[in-house]
């Protein structure tokens, strides 16, 4: 204890520096290591909170405003396709803004490409080498979209790019024939897709048309990665150091990771050479008053550095955030009931403890769905048949998704009308919104439809009390699930309360994400639990998720349902192409409905985020979308360090108390021993 | 003594390999490389083509044990099971699933669990053995049996009660300690403090009641009761009869788990945030990253066999009767 007390400060649990006490950082925590920092491989949401603030794609989504709306990055505008050859080719001509520069970074000096083994040996960090940068150069986009088909890359989405971008699958075979362990150099073999038309103009040729393209455009899938950094991670003896562009990030971002230590600590810092973006001055209406406009305008980025610490636990992660370590925090289910009240009607506001604490509620609607479905192939179940569909029909409506998010998700969360969430072009509000198969609409809001109504549904289907009609044996149904422990118990035991309610039988078939992922692609299943998060906010990256090519068992595709519909499909392959607008309304509306009548999935929920702020922390927004969001954030270091100090004065006294209660005990003992020593005779 | 020593190594190399070949067996039993490669390669939009791409270029699109297609030796060693097994022994283990340095990752992490598992290991040792010789001096006393009453509740309480318990009140409640996290060198102090302290009193209760059977066994020997014929102080006898005497047994338990102590702790690391071998343990197990668990288990087993030969050589530093032939 004295030890801590010499340690300085007057918090004696302050798990930070004390050199960065009062300065400009956030502080956050990861609790799964990233596996990928590479651009062209990295694909998951623990991944992107690093790579977004480093790399730049060529567009970003919109911060404030609702419907997400793309907008330039690097790009001077978001580019607009053009058909060629009668449409059956599509280019996009892109044009980035002239005077982007690197991050620091020893790639961009020449006398670092033949460091000695000793020389690499000794280096503890990358950044510990002379520096230098260059001008983003539209080469580099070109070289990132040649390693989509590297061959010891393994690009999530690069055998899906093969299918749009001219030349890239045989790219991909050419490259593979090289068969080289080392650097390849990718400017030596031209792509045909690609084509550079001067230091900051360059196309993309696709197959056909492909729309969605844009979206893709504001992935780290299409930031600029310099050829340089390939070449200096290639040297002999950095993979040995971890010294790879997995791990290292080389952008033009805000941020630079200058610190790497995945199994604890990684920290960005504020890019010397980043250009500054000005923070944007419009919004949704309630931003205003919310004072999200209040910096619009300047420049950003805010902060200087981001620590992210390690955090596996979600006890002490939650006790450090009270403690003001961490300014923001998600809600865990364990600490749900401690932050935020649930009134009857739905609404959540924090609970008193928070509030005296100064901490905002933050919350947003997911862009992802969580279902139930049916697998098409299945001889009860599946298949279009009126006796399938009814019986689908009677189970959507008896499975009460309004009840399960009310008790196992703290009502965070809405309940699904469709396949396409809110915010996401498509989705209709309202009384035109509803699943008119499952809900009425009662008093101005939906009202599913009485278990009644799902009984005469189950009984004209064939299976009347819940029974086949023609062989009189019970119906005994099976659901696929992935559980994660006894805690799950509970919730299995509301799943079959749900098909009891028409006297079906249920058996759950607990597996591990393994086994269950290999059910779904062999077909093996009758009904299963899934979810989906949009790649990114459009229709086409929900309702893909029935289109009949898309089927798992026939393509490994993401139609797990391996839902068939032939209407559904052609009416998918129109609306793909068109333009957000009333025809495609018009389209995405027949679609649903017919989606809806087929009931391929029990349409489940779409999930609510809820999130902590602390006072000290400003401009934070929920966007589901926009993973670089530590530009935007602001923090007022000064309040933020009187609040912990206020919070987590040490306590001493009990150290006193243990000491005299230790002391006190040791009394009986010295007299004992004093006896002891004086007796005659010892006992045995 | 060297021809022992030579010998006992020997005899490591067939239990290194059933180790693997169990290890081998049960990862597969659970994993298969499609898994492994679904599991790195994300879940969305991932096709058969990127799965098999993934297994050859790491070597698991092989036979798991035998090659039926292979001619001669190559039946057996062009599979998995050879291929990522026999580098091993030369304790070269290769990169992890996803492409960081084994080797690397074990260097800078061993220093971390080994920075909480020896001071748990050493104060523990020394608290423990304190109290035992404090119950067996006043074995058969009210001090005793309340002694060992406490020894069986402590023993009865699980350790994550004790670490979540500890971070409760020493951190949360009296502000004393950081509640997790891990700094290099010095700085590390502060946090190794708590896991510590918590560390400690959740082996008390079981460290304490086997040392005082060890040292009440030793108390109704002979010699013993010669020493307090002769008039000795009891604290004389204990300390310096029994205690060495009692040394035997206790270095059975105790020099075995040394080499150990670099494996870290999975559960402390895990809850205090130290980023040691325990942790990447826990996190290469929930990864499926069989590199990084077969590297473990190896490393744990030749630990483990490293520690059965130091507790052989030292019986006969503390027992001059014990010849190693």
């Amino acid at each position: 204890m004295l030890f801590l007390a010499g340690c300085g400060g007057d918090a004696w649990n302050d798990p930070y520096s004390e050199r960065d006490a009062g300065a400009n950082v956030l502080y956050s925590s990861f609790d799964e290591r990233p596996k990928h920092l590479d651009p062209v491989q990295s694909y998951a949401e623990n991944e992107a909170r690093f790579t977004q603030q480093v790399y730049e794609p060529l567009l970003q989504y919109h911060y404030l405003k609702r419907p997400y709306e793309l907008v330039p990055l690097t790009a001077v505008e978001v580019p607009k396709p053009r058909a060629i050859d009668g449409g059956k080719f599509t280019v996009y001509e892109i044009h980035i803004r002239p005077g982007i520069r690197y991050q620091p970074h020893p790639a961009f000096l020449a006398e670092n490409y033949s460091l000695s083994r000793e020389t690499i040996n000794r280096l503890r960090s990358p950044y510990e080498l002379p520096t230098g940068t260059r001008e983003l150069d539209a080469d580099d986009y070109i070289y990132q979209i040649k390693r989509l088909a590297h061959p010891r890359l393994h690009s999530p989405i690069g055998v899906f790019m093969g299918e749009y971008i001219v030349g890239l699958t045989e790219y991909a075979q050419r490259l593979k024939k090289l068969n080289s362990n080392g650097w390849i150099d990718l400017r030596q073999y031209p792509l045909e897709g690609v084509e550079r038309v001067d230091a900051h103009t360059f196309r993309v040729k696709l197959k056909g048309s492909y729309p969605q393209f844009v979206y893709w455009l504001a992935m780290p899938f299409f930031a600029p990665v310099p050829w340089e950094a390939e070449k200096f991670f290639a040297q002999p003896g950095m993979a040995e150091k971890n010294f790879t562009l997995d791990w290292w990030p080389v952008g033009t971002g805000p941020y630079m990771l200058t610190e790497n230590n995945p199994n604890s600590r990684m920290v960005l810092e504020r890019n010397p050479n980043f250009r500054g973006e000005p923070y944007p001055s419009e919004g949704e209406p309630a931003d205003a008053a919310a004072g999200l406009l209040a910096d619009a305008g300047k420049t950003m980025p805010f902060i200087d550095r981001v620590i992210y610490s390690r955090e596996k636990e979600s006890i002490p992660y939650w006790n450090k955030f009270l403690q003001g370590y961490y300014d923001t925090s998600a809600i865990g289910s364990d600490q749900f009931d401690q932050a935020v009240r649930v009134s009857i009607e739905g609404d959540t506001t924090l609970t008193p403890e928070m509030e005296n604490k100064g901490i905002r509620l933050s919350t947003a609607l997911t862009t992802s769905t969580l279902y139930l479905g049916f697998n098409w192939d299945d001889r009860v179940v599946g298949g279009s048949s009126e006796r399938a569909r009814k019986l689908r029909q009677a189970i959507s409506i008896a499975f009460d998704v309004e009840e399960q998010i009310a008790i196992f998700a703290n009502g965070s969360g809405i309940a699904a009308q469709g396949p396409i969430c809110p915010e996401i072009f498509g989705y209709r509000e309202g009384k035109e919104g509803i699943n008119p198969l499952v809900y009425d609409w009662v008093n101005g809001k939906p009202r599913r439809k009485s278990i009644d109504a799902a009984r005469k549904l189950l009984a004209e289907a064939g299976y009347p009390g819940g029974r086949d009609a023609k062989t009189g044996q019970p119906l005994v149904l099976y659901l696929d699930t992935v559980t994660r422990g006894p805690g799950d118990k509970a919730a299995m035991d509301w799943y079959r309360r749900q098909f009891e309610k028409l006297s079906l039988q249920l058996e759950i078939r607990a597996t591990d994400w393994n086994r269950f992922q290999e059910k779904t692609r062999t077909g093996a299943t009758q009904l299963f639990r899934l979810g989906w998060n949009a790649d990114y906010p459009d229709p086409e990256n929900f309702l893909f998720l029935l289109y009949g090519p898309q089927s798992r068992v026939k393509s490994q595709g993401e139609n797990a349902a391996n839902y068939v519909n032939a209407e559904y499909d052609a009416l998918f392959e129109k609306m793909k192409e068109l333009p957000s607008g009333a025809e495609r309304q018009r389209v995405i509306d027949r679609m649903v409905e017919i989606v809806r009548r087929d009931a391929p999935w029990i349409w489940g929920t779409h999930p609510k985020d809820y999130s902590l702020v602390h006072s000290w922390v400003s401009n934070d927004k929920p966007n589901n979308m926009a993973r670089n969001r530590i530009k935007y954030l602001k923090v007022d270091p000064a309040k933020r360090a009187a609040m912990r100090e206020q919070w987590n004065h040490p306590i001493w006294w009990p150290l006193g108390l243990i000491l005299v209660l230790l002391v006190l005990s040791a009394v009986p003992a010295v007299r004992g021993y004093r006896r002891r020593e004086r007796m005659a005779a010892r006992p045995t | 003594m060297l021809a022992y020593i030579v010998r006992r190594v020997l005899y490591a190399v067939p239990i290194l390999i059933g180790v693997n070949l169990i290890t081998f067996a049960l990862f597969f039993v659970v994993n298969s490389p499609d898994d492994m490669a679904r599991m790195q390669l994300g879940t969305k939009r991932v096709t058969p083509e990127a799965i098999e791409k993934w297994k050859a270029e790491r070597g698991y699109d092989k036979p798991l044990l035998w090659n039926s297609a292979a001619e001669g030796v190559g039946k057996a060693t062009r599979t998995i099971f050879f291929e990522k097994s026999v580098r091993l022994f030369a304790l070269d283990f290769g990169a992890a699933e996803d492409n960081r340095d084994i080797a690397f990752e074990i260097r800078a992490r061993m220093w971390p669990s080994l920075a909480l598992a020896l001071p748990v290991f050493l104060v523990g040792l020394a608290v423990n053995i304190t109290f035992a010789m404090f119950m067996a001096f006043f074995r058969a006393t009210y001090l005793d049996f309340w002694g060992v009453v406490l020894c069986v509740a402590m023993m009865s309480v699980s350790t994550l009660f004790y670490i979540i318990g500890g971070q409760f009140v020493i951190s949360k409640l009296w502000h004393l300690v950081p509640i997790s996290g891990y700094d290099a060198g010095f700085d590390a102090a502060k946090f190794l403090i708590l896991p510590t302290v918590i560390g400690v009193i959740a082996g008390i209760g079981s460290g304490s009641r086997w040392y005082r059977t060890l040292f009440l066994e030793e108390m109704s020997r002979d010699y013993v009761r010669t020493a307090r014929a002769k008039g000795l102080a009891e604290a004389t006898v204990l300390f310096k009869h029994v205690l060495k005497n009692a040394m035997i047994p206790i270095l059975t338990g105790v020099v075995v788990v040394i080499p150990l102590l670099f494996l870290g702790s999975l559960l402390s690391e895990s809850f205090f945030g130290i980023p040691g071998l325990g942790s990447y343990t826990i996190d290469a197990i929930q990864a499926q990253d069989f590199a990084v668990v077969r590297a473990m288990v190896f490393i744990g087993s030749v630990l483990y066999i490293a520690g059965l030969l130091l507790t052989d050589l030292s019986y006969t530093l503390v027992d001059p009767r014990v010849r190693l032939e």
